[in-house]
């Protein structure tokens, strides 16, 4: 590993040990936070309870659909966008603004429409990611080099071989970009939307607990959640670290 | 020492060519090129100098079927050329268009396998292009491992695979320094001796035209015309050194007293530069 890596783990270490040093000794009130040991403990019970596994499957199930429409969607939208300039030119201050809008507010309408199911919470975890991978579409599809058009002609290359071949490759980098965007805007969504209104989720477990005053658990679960969304973060910015490296763009 | 002597047949040629850029909404027209006549004879090397905007890209794009002329004729090989790039040219262009994603030797085998072309003969091809351009060590490298020179010649290796009969180089070592451009030109020297193919060097260098080609053109300030086209008569064995043959200097004086008014024009322009 790294020198860099060793000093961000370090950092953390640090971080965790004087968190519990701190709950150990009552600088921090036991009510208020539990030692981190004692999360990863309850964490452990939790898992091997399965006593609300289903609830995590269902949260993780919806985050990667969630993900993942707005992923294609988003890629195809922002294409089509591209395509077509003026409607582009009509739509970029809604992108600039879009999140200034607090989306959630939209999550009533939803209900409404598509009654207490799964389906708004997909939505709203759809509504705040898809717009990041459209404006990273559009940066890439803005960034490809214009000789590589020139290039493909000297290859005698039609319209759809060229996007595959040149112009997608290309754009790579930034469509990464939008797809980490994607997927950590659809974590938010998804685990907001479940906190404040959902009837079912792994936020609504957590607001459950804090509202039953049951610490361990939502510290558990808080602690699943952060260690999830690392990992997948993690493994995210290896993989693009690895394509920036390749391409010479350094490390990102 | 022989003489370079070019077949006499003609293999790509300009007629009366003229090239106008439409005016976006409310700006004029712009008149970027001609009207030009050109004969490229067969295996010769041809360059062509000019002020900064005078056409000579458009001149290239119109050659190499990028774009189509406003007026006027192109023939590749006695077939006349209309906007698309027929099969036989290569072009390089003054831009990195190394694909930073494949390896060296997949840039290069790129062309070959668009063509569906058998994979012993890709290898085979590969190989020895890369062998020639001297980028064998390299090539599991990608091209933002290697300098601005070894990616120009990662983008030559890939036209030269396709064995061109007509290479256009729109300024290939414009980015590059001084030194590092003269080693190139002996390197496209060696090229143009063993593929026997025609070329055409799009360069603002007044030495780099005078040492790498046949005939040079100079083209007037916009729209670009050929006001003179000067023969070298150089040997077609020669490198870099010829730059020290007293010939060398009165090229190249030749050129200069044909392009600096030119350049001054050019420098007083305001408007779109076209080439």
């Amino acid at each position: 590993m790294s020198r860099v890596g060793w000093i961000r783990i370090a950092v953390i270490a640090i971080a965790i040990a004087l968190l519990e040093a701190s709950c150990r000794l009552g600088l921090i009130d036991h009510r208020v936070v539990i030692p981190p040991s004692e999360m990863a403990d309850a964490l452990v019970h939790l898992l091997i309870s399965g006593q609300d596994n289903d609830q995590i499957l269902r949260t993780f199930g919806i985050v990667v659909l969630a993900a993942v429409i707005s992923a294609i969607g988003g890629f195809a939208l922002g294409v089509i966008i591209h395509a077509l300039p003026r409607v582009r030119q009509s739509l970029d201050p809604f992108f600039a603004t879009y999140y200034a809008v607090p989306i959630f507010i939209f999550y009533p309408v939803m209900i409404v429409i598509f009654g207490l199911s799964a389906i708004p919470i997909v939505l709203m975890g759809v509504a705040t990611a898809i717009v990041a991978m459209i404006i990273a579409t559009l940066n890439g599809l803005d960034r490809v080099p214009q000789v590589l058009t020139k290039v493909a002609c000297v290859h005698r290359m039609g319209r759809i071989a060229t996007a595959l071949l040149l112009k997608l490759p290309a754009a790579a980098p930034h469509l990464f970009t939008g797809l980490k965007l994607a997927v950590s805007y659809a974590f938010i969504g998804v685990i907001a939307s479940e906190f404040i209104l959902a009837p079912a989720g792994l936020g609504r477990v957590i607001s459950d607990a804090y509202t039953d005053f049951d610490n361990r658990k939502m510290y558990a679960l808080m602690l699943l959640l952060i260690i999830v969304a690392t990992v997948v973060n993690m493994f995210l910015h290896a993989v693009d670290q690895h394509l920036a490296e390749r391409r010479g763009i350094g490390k990102a | 020492m022989s003489v370079a002597v070019p077949g006499e047949d003609i293999h790509a040629s300009l007629s009366d060519v003229t090239r106008v850029y439409p005016g976006a909404a409310g700006t004029p027209a712009v008149h970027a090129l001609g009207p030009v006549d050109l004969k490229l004879k067969r295996g010769e090397f041809f360059a062509v100098v000019g002020p900064s905007g005078c056409g000579k890209t458009t001149l290239l794009e119109v050659l190499a079927g990028l774009q189509q002329a406003t007026a006027g004729t192109v023939t590749f090989e006695g077939r006349p050329i209309a906007g698309k790039v027929p099969d036989g040219i290569g072009v390089v262009f003054q831009e990195d268009a190394s694909f930073p994603w494949l390896t060296v030797w997949d840039n290069a085998a790129f062309g070959l396998r668009r063509n569906g072309v058998d994979p012993a003969k890709i290898r085979r091809r590969v190989d020895d292009a890369l062998a020639f351009m001297g980028l064998t060590d390299f090539a599991r490298a990608y091209p933002a491992q290697l300098s601005g020179g070894m990616r120009q010649r990662v983008c030559i290796s890939r036209t030269l695979v396709l064995q061109p009969r007509l290479i256009l180089l729109d300024e290939p070592f414009g980015a590059l320094d001084a030194q590092t451009r003269l080693l190139m030109g002996d390197e496209v020297l060696r090229l143009w001796r063993r593929t026997g193919a025609t070329i055409l060097l799009i360069t603002h260098a007044l030495d780099e035209a005078a040492m790498l080609s046949d005939r040079i053109g100079a083209m007037s300030a916009r729209p670009g015309r050929f006001m003179e086209i000067v023969a070298t008569g150089w040997p077609r064995e020669r490198d870099s050194k010829i730059v020290s043959d007293a010939g060398f200097g009165e090229i190249t004086g030749r050129l200069w007293d044909n392009l600096r008014g030119e350049s001054m024009k050019s420098l007083g322009h305001s408007g779109v530069a076209a080439g």
